[in-house]
Parts: C-alpha cells; structure tokens; sequence
C-alpha cells in the first residue's frame, strides 16, 4: 500500500474525547483561501552554515500546517524565518501582502506569535505574570495594563485549561503544564497566526495529545496554525497541511493522504518502512522497517 | 473571511474549558491584590504591589539614613537645627556651614552614586541572568579604574579629568567586552566570562600602572581606589545628580523591554521588541550610569553586584525591579558612607572599605545557600 485514504469517520472508542471522531472530516482545501503568511526563495542560515535555500512556501491561512521531517532539515530555521527571528539572506517572507520587515515589530507581534523552542520563565514568577507577558504588543510605556488585557490573559488562561494554575509558579509545574502555560501566553498574544515550534518535544503521549488537541481546537476557531515537530503518527492525525522538508527544502506539501508515501517517508528519512492504518482516525502510521535478529521473521514477504 | 484571534479567544475561551470557570472567579480576587493599577486618561501604570511597599520603604529608610548623616559628626546637631542649617535658616554659621558645604554635597552624592550602581547592576544581571553579571565583576568598574589611574598616574591631572578618564576607562572596557563576547547575538554567560577575562586583564594593567607611579601618585590613587566620597563638594554631587536624572528614566523606560528580554530573545522578539537594538541601549545606559558613579565616587565596591540581588529578594518581583534596585543601591551606599565616617571617628574609611567588607559576607552567603539548595 502507498496511499491512505484519509477519510474514515471514526465513532471512536467508548466514551473517549469527542474531538477525535471529527478530527478528519475535512477542512476546506487548502490552496483555496490566500496565504497571510508566505516565504519566497528564501535563504536562510547561522554563521557561514546555510540551511535553507531558495525555498518558496505559503502557509495556508486557517489550517493546521505541521511540518516534518530528519534532524536538522531546517524545520525549526524556516519557522524562525517565518517569524522573522531570522533575517533571510535572500528572498522575502510577507505577511498579508507586505514583506514582514516593513511592519514595526509590535504590528507583527499582533499578527503572528511564536513559541520558541526553550522559552525561559523569569525566577519567580506566577503563571498569570507569565501569561500576562504575552500582551506586550498590545502595551505601551504610558499604557501598561487595559481591561482587555485582563480580559484576554484570563481568556487564554481558560482556553489553554490552565486558570486554575494562575497563582502557581511557573518554575514548580510539571513539563506538561508548563507547556500549556507558555500556549496560555502565545494565545494572550491574541495573533491570528500561530507559529509552535516542537511544542511536543519532551513531553508524554497524552501532554502531546493535549497540545496537539488544543492547536487543532484553535484552527477550527479560525486560528491559522504551524507546528514544527517530529512524531510522526501525531503528525499525520492532526495535520490538516503537511509540510515534509529534507536537507532544506520542502520535498512535499498538502493534505496527509495525498502526500505521505512510503517512498517518501524512505527517501526522506532513510527508512525503509510500512505504512498501516491509524485504526481512529485512518490516517497513516509508520512502521520501520529494520532487520530484526531476535524477532520471528514473519512479516518478511512483501 | 479572517477571524480574528482576539475575538475567538475572548469570546471562546471560557466556556472551551469547563473546568477553568469556578477557580477563574475565586482567583480574581488574589489577582487584583498583587497588583495596582494606576489609571488617567489613556495613561494606565501596572504596578505590583509588593514591589510599589518596598519601594517605600527604602527610600524612607534612605531618607532617614540622609537626615542622620546630616546630622551626626563632630559638630553633632538635632534634627530641627539640621534641618534650619539646609535650608539657611538658623543663626549658626558653623551649622550651616557643615551641613550646607560638607553633610548635603556627601549625602546627595552618596545617594545618587548608590542609586545608579544598583540600577547598572540591575540591568547587566539582567542582560545576562546572572547575579555575578554585574559591571564590578565584569570589567567596567575596572576598565573606569583603569581610565582614572592613567589620568592619576601618567598624567598627573586633576579630579575634573580622572573623572573623564574613569567614563572613558569604563566605556572603553565595555565596547571590548561587548565586542568579544558578541557572536549572533549576546548571550548572558559569554557576556560574564569575557567580562571576567577582561576585569583580570584591566587589574594586571591597574596594578602595574600604581608599581611603577611615584609614591605621591601611588598615595593618590589607593585613595582613589577603594572609593570614596570623603572629599565631595557640590560640583561631584551636582554632576551624578544631573547624570542620574537622565539616566535613570532610560532605564526605568528600557526595563520593561529588559524584562522581555529575559524570556529569551527569540520570545522577545516574537513579542515585538527590536532584541538586539534594545539591547545596546541598555547596555549603553548601563554602563554610563556606572562610569558616572565611579567618576563621582570611584569604584564603591559591591553595591551593583548586591543591591539588585537584596531587592529582589525583598519584592520577590518577577520584573526586573529596577526601581527597587536603585533604591536599594542609595540607602546601601548612604548608610556604608555613615559607618564609614563614624567607625573610626576622626578617621575617615573610605565607603567602598566598608561596602566592600559587608559585600563579601553577603557574597558569601549568598554562595553558600545556593549551593546549599541546588549543591553541584
């Protein structure tokens, strides 16, 4: 098998979270609506390295885009170039129809929010000051706290599920409630676009699940979301736009099922391996494929 | 059509979670305790309230330490006599004298020297988030040292130009330790080795620059050294008053971004503040604020590398708490300056030997319990 057909409505176990069954009815092409967030041969890298090459990308506004692939393939590079954290050597990044660094910082703040890969809490302090760090755009010198700054630090309190945290110490949570609390201050941020790199790196299946969940709730509000990260399985199920990147350019792009080939998954990460059925959601799984000395030879003929 | 994020957050996010309702109503009372916010017009100033008390605090206990110093000496006056002699009133010329030409020119200066320390400090701790990042340990302090003893030494020049050459000593040393730790960016802990590095370097040079002074010279200069504001006239008072009311809302204005900065750049600049830019202001302020004070008083030992931390941990502020450092830094200094007159009575300490001795017990504190909590 090469190809996955995407669409399977699952009724879902028993009992279980809702949001899984309707987490493949399908979103709305993603070509169809313009891209607020795009990048054109860019060239990008540190130092003398460089990374990314005259690569082109558009982000399709309201889907949920991850982007996958090999270690250092410049994933995260492109995000951070996305997101203006670093200059492009060549090329252009624009943001709705302008190149991004004609806005002022604060009017790009407003637009679009990065969580970087290792934030760092202050010593000290509380996760509502953290939360409440993500309204600086929407503050001035003279103007430093407005009821809709309270008013958005408790709403992404609540929608990040972390409000009754608020008193708590940043330093004292846990890795999975401390990622939702640096979400918390992303959505405080209130950014119609959303850049997430590896926010599941470090944590268990179930926190990945719970942030994976939480971006894709946000999409379905109208949020355009781009979440870098490596779990492939988790990649495919909630990805409504996949992005598949190798050695600094973008090998493949669309929608899970039309992209993701065991061909592909081999050329891009080395890997000869299987494709199964993700029994939920329908979507594909990745099996290795790896000669085994101790496991019965059973699966051997394909 | 674009929705925006503002208004899906707003209007979803609490009832997206169920479980968030209650504690949200029963949390918005503590909430509103922690901070105050000042609201007129479009002006509208947040500030935590723990921090807004120690503030207070701290510079009443400055203010009481200022009106002690003006009051105790040799010619010992009660408060009200103190009080008539620094305003002109009062019929004892030698009061006046005392007070007008000898205790106000020291206590003013003593308070503004402490005040820009302890805000330098705050904000090289910060830059670097790290406690030992502060311009006495880093070079700055030296390199202004450095400036100050040529012009003592080589030249043999006067206080006006060994001020001058502590401000450029200073902000020599700081380009060269900015430029060498400098790489894509500043990282904290290049920022407090190289700064380290060039502190040795600058001392190796100060202390072959006093081996080969003549004694007068040499006599001069250890004076000079160990900091002092024994000496101080209305014109040294004056000149790191007038620094200190220029400088010191830069960097209360830059400390907001600072803050910011100490989430890491990337966040930062996800957050809307020109990192690199912002940055070098800092960095520029910060080491104007201490090439001022070491002008003034030379380098009072400690003050930057203590005041910010006892600050913090008295607002146990999130921020950067400058304000509370600089409050820290003049009653620091101010109440060092007093012990340092009256310790010894008639003879005179200079206030770094004094700031100097209780900066090292609480170095050493301040060692002890972090290896004690997290023991490496």
């Amino acid at each position: 098998m090469t190809r996955l057909s995407a669409k399977k409505p699952e009724p879902g176990p028993g009992g279980g979270r809702p949001d899984l069954a309707q987490q493949a009815t399908g979103p709305s092409p993603a070509s169809e609506r313009a891209a607020r967030l795009r990048g054109s041969g860019l060239a990008v890298g540190y130092g003398d390295r460089i990374v990314i090459e005259s690569l082109n990308v558009s982000i399709p506004t309201g889907e949920l885009t991850v982007i996958v692939g090999p270690n250092a393939c410049g994933k995260s590079t492109l995000l951070r170039a996305l997101a203006r954290m670093l200059p492009a050597r060549a090329g252009l990044v624009e943001l709705d129809g302008q190149p991004i660094g004609s806005y002022p910082p604060k009017d790009v703040a407003r637009r679009l929010g990065l969580l970087p890969q290792s934030p760092v809490a202050p010593d000290g302090i509380t996760v509502e000051d953290l939360v409440a760090r993500g309204r600086y755009p929407h503050q001035g010198l003279l103007r430093q706290w407005s009821k809709a700054d309270q008013e958005a630090v408790d709403a992404a309190l609540a929608r990040a599920g972390v409000a009754d945290l608020a008193p708590r110490m940043a330093g004292e949570l846990s890795g999975g409630q401390r990622q939702r609390v640096w979400l918390a201050m992303a959505l405080a941020q209130q950014t119609p676009i959303l850049l997430l790199d590896e926010p599941t790196t470090y944590l268990d299946i179930a926190h990945q699940v719970e942030v994976l969940s939480l971006a894709r709730g946000l999409r379905r509000d109208g949020y355009t979301v781009v979440v870098v990260m490596h779990e492939l399985a988790l990649a495919f199920r909630y990805a409504t736009h996949l992005i598949v990147m190798a050695a600094g350019s973008i090998v493949a792009q669309g929608a899970v099922s039309d992209v993701v080939t065991e061909d592909l998954i081999e050329s891009v990460y080395g890997l000869p391996c299987r494709l199964i059925e993700d029994p939920v959601t329908g979507r594909p799984i990745v099996v290795p494929l790896e000669e085994f000395p101790d496991a019965p030879a059973q699966d051997d003929a394909a | 059509m674009k929705v925006s994020g503002g208004a899906n957050v707003a209007t979803n996010g609490p009832a997206s979670s169920g479980s968030a309702s209650p504690s949200w109503a029963s949390r918005a009372g503590p909430t509103n305790r922690r901070h105050v916010v000042v609201r007129a017009g479009t002006l509208a100033l947040r500030f935590e309230r723990r921090a807004l008390i120690v503030g207070a605090v701290l510079m009443t206990a400055a203010a009481a330490v200022a009106a002690a110093a003006l009051m105790i000496g040799d010619y010992p006056l009660t408060p009200a006599q103190a009080l008539g002699s620094l305003f002109g009133f009062g019929d004892d010329p030698l009061a006046r004298y005392f007070v007008q030409n000898q205790r106000a020119p020291r206590v003013v200066a003593a308070a503004a020297v402490g005040a820009a320390l302890g805000m330098s400090g705050c904000v090289f701790q910060s830059i670097s988030d790290n406690p030992l990042g502060s311009p006495d340990v880093i070079g700055f302090t030296t390199g202004a040292a450095t400036g100050a003893l040529a012009q003592i030494i080589v030249f043999d020049a006067g206080p006006a130009a060994i001020s001058g050459g502590a401000v450029a000593g200073g902000f020599a040393a700081a380009t060269a330790v900015y430029l060498l730790a400098w790489r894509r960016g500043l990282a904290g802990f290049r920022l407090v080795l190289v700064g380290v590095g060039v502190a040795a370097l600058l001392q190796a040079c100060n202390a072959l620059l006093i081996v080969r002074a003549s004694l007068t010279a040499a006599q001069t200069a250890a004076v000079w050294l160990a900091g002092s504001l024994n000496a101080t006239t209305w014109t040294e008072a004056s000149l790191v008053t007038v620094a200190l009311a220029v400088l010191g809302p830069a960097a209360l204005t830059l400390s907001r971004p600072l803050g910011t900065l100490m989430m890491g750049d990337d966040l930062a600049a996800g957050l809307g503040v020109r990192v690199e830019r912002r940055r070098l202001e800092l960095v520029a302020v910060g080491v104007a604020l201490v090439c001022v004070a070491v002008a003034a008083a030379g380098p009072v030992a400690f003050v930057a590398l203590a005041a910010p931390q006892l600050a913090k941990r008295l607002t146990r502020t999130a921020g950067t708490g400058m304000a509370s450092a600089g409050s820290m830094g003049a009653l620091l200094v101010l109440a060092a300056d007093l012990v340092a007159q009256r310790i010894f009575a008639p003879t005179q300490l200079p206030v770094g030997v004094v700031t100097g001795s209780l900066g090292g017990v609480y170095l050493i504190w301040l060692l002890a319990r972090e290896w004690r909590r997290n023991p490496a």
